[in-house]
């Protein structure tokens, strides 16, 4: 394999990986703070709908880029509602989000564009181009490393870098700010933090909004991030699983999510980019590359490699004590 | 908060959960320009109206049973088996496998061995996510959740390498052989003559209907039921009494699994007689809808199936005949299991207060 094809894989990989990374901080944020959020395929396929359509009918990506954090946002108060206020069982509640915003996509996109649910294609200013990076076409030319900052680092839409900015701002949040050590508190020993008199509805409720607001980039991204060109029924496509899976495979920890977000995009780019692979002995199915993600967060869930420790508040929703 | 009556939570909240349900989805209706009273008129004739529409009906009504039964009892230990879709392709793949087998000569012969390869399969399918939530602590939602997945790349792996026949570029098997026909409701005797000959509603409805009343058994009237239903209520003093957790969550995700998978036997030997890729169509997750709704008895899913039955068959026809597309279906769906899931303790604590001002009054 030379490397303008290594390169390829790579930048497919990328792509592949940055919605993935987006709707895993968000789930992050999420479950760190005590809330399941099984929900995220559903909140980002809604973003991507109203993105790819406000898009469209706009002519601003911007504007698409608001909409669509809007859509994801009122999926995740209709979980905050359930989950924190109700206390109803928060995995329920993020399974009838992704069935809400898998139907509800289709009918009001239907309505609005008779497209039997996509969304008109969109170019131009209505979606999110590709930015060229100072010097990348200058720096094109050196053996190596030009190849490598020209195709793999420059060349994305701004919603990527956007993608990477939001690892570090979400370690120094979580890690070294009050507001994360509460948030992390709340989500290990809420009692202690209602103890401390921080409210635990008021930080559950920032932490699902968190979640709502990068889901709506993760699916902005999906629909409006060059080369898409629209929504398509379905796009997400499992991917906000996968995305669940790398925060297990992650720990819950921002770095690792990262790590986790782009080798299951790579993953994804090596089974759509080799199908069958033939390593000699015997040919990997490209089934078996799809399944990959999901064998290894099952395998790491069951301890058999390293220990996967979810926040031990998680799931349960906060009675105060009276 | 005041303890409800049990006719209230058993009934009440349920049909309020419905009727908020319908409501939503009344509203969207009419968002898409379409009159909600016609499109329920159009639900009830197509899917009750005819023999054609209520073949269709009971079709998807005896899917739903098992798949409710089967998230029914995981509940009923506490366990959310979310697999249930997973599990389901799998046992279409036990029934694939021993309807191509063997030159069935008769049904009644096909009909035993399919079951028993459908439940093995799915049961399978569901013990490894139960040894590893019973041995190794892994969320078991989050397995099942993951095995659909790899179920799914198994399921299409099988198929397109193994099981296809040659030359045949489908992803599917082969036509099962002719004497792995199970008969419609339209062959039988007696009540024939109300079934259309074109539906797909089959003999598998009166396994499904001995499967509710089985687990009926199961869960109210036997010792294991008993141990089930302890764990799910508090796993400490069910260990205090001698229950075996491990046991009793292998148990349950078996008899989970092997249900889930039984539905293969309708939809894949019962109506396309042959294995597609995309052959449980979702019916594993309304499993958890039917469930929700029959408040995990099993008459309450056999109830609850024939309503998600008449919605499926009776939400075709809306795409059929209206500009209401396919999809209100997921979203009624979605709205049930919001309400008689997720939102269950808003209805519940409307209806208390509801109860309280009543009593108010009385006094």
């Amino acid at each position: 394999m030379d490397l303008s094809t290594l390169l390829q894989v790579l930048d497919s990989g990328v792509r592949l990986g940055v919605p993935l990374l987006l709707a895993c901080l968000a789930g992050l944020y999420s479950e760190r703070s005590g809330v399941f959020d099984i929900g995220l395929e559903g909140k980002m396929l809604m973003a991507a709908f109203f993105a790819g359509a406000v898009a469209s009918i706009t002519g601003s990506a911007w504007l698409g880029l608001i909409a669509g954090i809007g859509g994801s946002l009122s999926l995740a108060i209709i979980h905050g509602i359930a989950s924190i206020t109700f206390r109803g069982n928060q995995l329920i509640s993020g399974v009838a989000i992704n069935f809400l915003a898998s139907g509800l996509t289709v009918l009001i996109g239907q309505r609005w564009f008779h497209l039997g649910g996509r969304t008109p294609p969109i170019k131009g200013a209505a979606r999110f181009e590709a930015i060229t990076l100072p010097g990348a076409d200058a720096l094109a030319g050196v053996p190596v490393f030009g190849p490598i900052y020209h195709d793999l680092i420059s060349g994305h839409t701004i919603l990527v870098y956007v993608a990477f900015a939001c690892v570090p701002l979400t370690w120094w949040l979580l890690f070294r700010t009050r507001f994360g050590l509460r948030l992390r508190a709340v989500g290990e020993n809420p009692e202690s933090v209602d103890t401390a008199g921080v409210s635990v509805l008021r930080l559950r409720y920032t932490a699902v909004a968190m979640a709502g607001l990068l889901c709506g980039i993760a699916g902005a991204y999906l629909a409006t991030s060059a080369p898409s060109a629209g929504f398509g029924k379905e796009m997400t496509a499992g991917k906000g699983f996968i995305a669940l899976a790398a925060l297990i495979f992650a720990n819950w920890r921002p770095w690792r999510a990262l790590g986790a977000t782009m080798l299951f995009g790579l993953l994804e780019a090596v089974a759509i980019r080799f199908q069958n692979i033939d390593v000699g002995l015997f040919v990997v199915p490209v089934q078996f590359m799809q399944a990959l993600p999901y064998i290894l967060t099952v395998v790491i869930l069951a301890g058999f490699i390293g220990k996967a420790t979810p926040p031990r508040a998680g799931g349960e929703a906060y009675v105060k004590e009276r | 908060m005041h303890k409800l009556p049990p006719w209230a939570d058993v009934v009440l909240i349920p049909l309020m959960s419905i009727v908020a349900a319908f409501g939503i989805s009344a509203l969207v209706i009419v968002y898409i320009g379409e009159n909600p009273w016609e499109a329920l008129k159009i639900m009830v004739d197509g899917a009750l109206g005819s023999a054609y529409g209520w073949g269709y009906t009971l079709y998807y009504a005896t899917n739903f049973m098992f798949t409710g039964l089967a998230v029914s009892i995981a509940f009923r230990a506490s366990l959310f088996n979310i697999g249930g879709e997973g599990q389901a392709m799998l046992g279409g793949l036990g029934v694939a496998v021993v309807a191509l087998a063997v030159p069935w000569p008769h049904w009644s012969l096909a009909l035993p061995a399919a079951m028993l390869g459908a439940v093995v399969f799915g049961a399978a399918w569901a013990a490894i996510p139960a040894w590893l939530q019973a041995r190794r602590g892994s969320h078991i939602v989050i397995t099942t959740m993951m095995f659909n997945f790899i179920g799914a790349a198994v399921l299409n792996y099988v198929l397109v390498n193994i099981l296809r026949p040659k030359g045949s570029m489908d992803p599917a098997t082969a036509r099962f052989p002719k004497g792995a026909h199970l008969p419609t409701l339209y062959d039988l005797p007696l009540i024939g003559g109300y079934f259309d000959k074109n539906t797909p509603a089959n003999i598998t409805l009166f396994v499904a209907l001995a499967a509710c009343v089985a687990v009926w058994y199961l869960l109210f009237r036997s010792r294991l039921g008993y141990a089930i239903r302890a764990f799910g209520k508090s796993e400490s003093a069910a260990v205090y009494a001698g229950i075996s957790p491990f046991r009793i969550t292998m148990y349950v995700m078996l008899l989970s699994g092997g249900l889930s998978g039984m539905m293969a036997i309708n939809n894949v030997m019962g109506e396309a007689e042959r294995l597609v890729l995309n052959a449980v169509e979702g019916a594993g997750f309304i499993g958890i809808a039917v469930a929700l709704m029959g408040r995990n008895h099993p008459f309450g899913v056999f109830l609850a199936a024939l309503l998600f039955g008449f919605l499926y068959q009776g939400g075709a026809e809306l795409g059929l005949w209206t500009t209401i597309p396919i999809e209100l279906r997921t979203v009624v769906q979605a709205l049930v299991i919001l309400f008689t899931g997720a939102l269950d303790n808003m209805m519940r604590m409307a209806v208390a207060w509801a109860f309280g001002l009543a009593r108010r009054r009385a006094v």
